[in-house]
């Protein structure tokens, strides 16, 4: 059977139970509703807010250098800590969360296969207790924005056949019929998705139970709508959340070589004026 | 040790919405937490002494949120 490309960046649930003493190891849980930590987490697992600690909350942007440095400080994560991410919704911001560290560099981080949802379902241990950790003085060596776009790279290359793009959120939101996934606050004006992009919904890349699909399955998902590992593929969504789940697929489940995530996604294309939109399926 | 204990997972309909309620139980209490299965958003989470408790709370506060839903305009 096929591996996967990058089989290292990938933990189970077994491995993250036989490791979550070591002492190179930390353990970060980073959800979407960011309430779910504190009923019950992996012990040991630090709990990030992605609202206030993993982006910019003064201008919209990721999260500085020098935050991050601290966060990882705080964190107990020194620059050869091998950190292991997860969190609720199929790891949709444990991904967004390895996006950030990937562009600064940090070396050995790795996403739980099937995140919270998975270590719950098996009835593994949580606790409520938050832990207690030796501050560190992590320094950041490197920052490469290479794994992100802006708006100006996809209106450069939007029309180009070498360019894939890849709108990962729902089919509703995609045709317009829908500005924002059902419950969430809309925060756009306008409806539909940018032109020539392909609507590959984030969640078929996983299964039931919250893992990845196997890579057969993946590629055939991926390829079958002419995303090939030739392309330069960006991937967006509605605030650059799930299309990272799907950066984080293609880049290193897949191994494509040139992938990158439009964090500005639907709310800053959807909200420009002027901007070309296409709607339907 | 706490863990989750009657880990359980059911799909319905709500306002027309395909969504998943999940509950389980830690320590003393119920939680329950409701997704729409696509495109996977949390919409609810709450806690109550019983399952039966916490569900109703999230099914109420999840319908809530999905009749302040809008479409395109």
């Amino acid at each position: 059977m096929q591996s996967y490309s990058n089989p290292e960046v990938l933990v189970s649930t077994e491995w993250v139970d036989l490791h979550r003493s070591d002492p190179n190891v930390v353990i970060a849980e980073v959800d979407v509703d960011t309430s779910a930590y504190s009923e019950g987490h992996i012990p040991g697992a630090v709990g990030w807010n992605w609202q206030t600690q993993l982006c910019d909350v003064v201008r919209r942007d990721i999260i500085s250098q020098s935050d991050l440095e601290r966060l990882m400080s705080n964190s107990g994560i020194g620059n050869t800590t091998t950190l292991i991410l997860y969190g609720d919704n199929n790891n949709w911001f444990a991904a967004w969360a390895f996006w950030q560290l990937k562009m600064y560099s940090h070396k050995d981080v790795r996403i739980m296969n099937g995140g919270r949802k998975r270590w719950l379902a098996e009835g593994r241990e949580v606790t409520r207790e938050l832990p207690a950790r030796t501050k560190s003085g992590y320094k950041v060596l490197k920052y490469d924005q290479m794994f992100r776009a802006f708006r100006r790279q996809v209106e450069d290359e939007m029309k180009s056949p070498q360019t894939a793009l890849v709108d990962v959120r729902s089919g509703d939101e995609y045709s317009g019929t829908l500005l924002a996934p059902p419950g969430l606050p809309e925060t756009c004006q306008r409806g539909g998705h940018i032109p020539g992009a392909k609507n590959i919904p984030w969640g078929l890349a996983c299964n039931e139970d919250g893992t990845f699909k196997s890579p057969q399955e993946l590629e055939a998902i991926y390829a079958g709508k002419g995303v090939t590992s030739d392309k330069s593929v960006i991937a967006y969504c509605r605030i650059g959340e799930r299309s990272s789940h799907t950066w984080f697929v293609l880049k290193y489940l897949l191994g494509y070589p040139n992938v990158r995530n439009y964090d500005g996604s639907w709310t800053e294309w959807g909200n420009l004026v002027g901007a070309p939109v296409e709607r339907g399926a | 040790m706490m863990r989750a204990d009657d880990y359980r997972v059911v799909k319905q309909e709500l306002a027309g919405l395909q969504v998943n309620v999940t509950s389980y139980k830690i320590g003393d209490s119920y939680h329950c937490h409701i997704d729409n299965i696509d495109p996977g958003a949390t919409i609810a989470r709450t806690e109550g002494l019983t399952r039966e408790e916490a569900e109703l709370a999230a099914l109420a506060r999840a319908l809530e949120r999905l009749k302040a839903r809008h479409g395109n305009r």
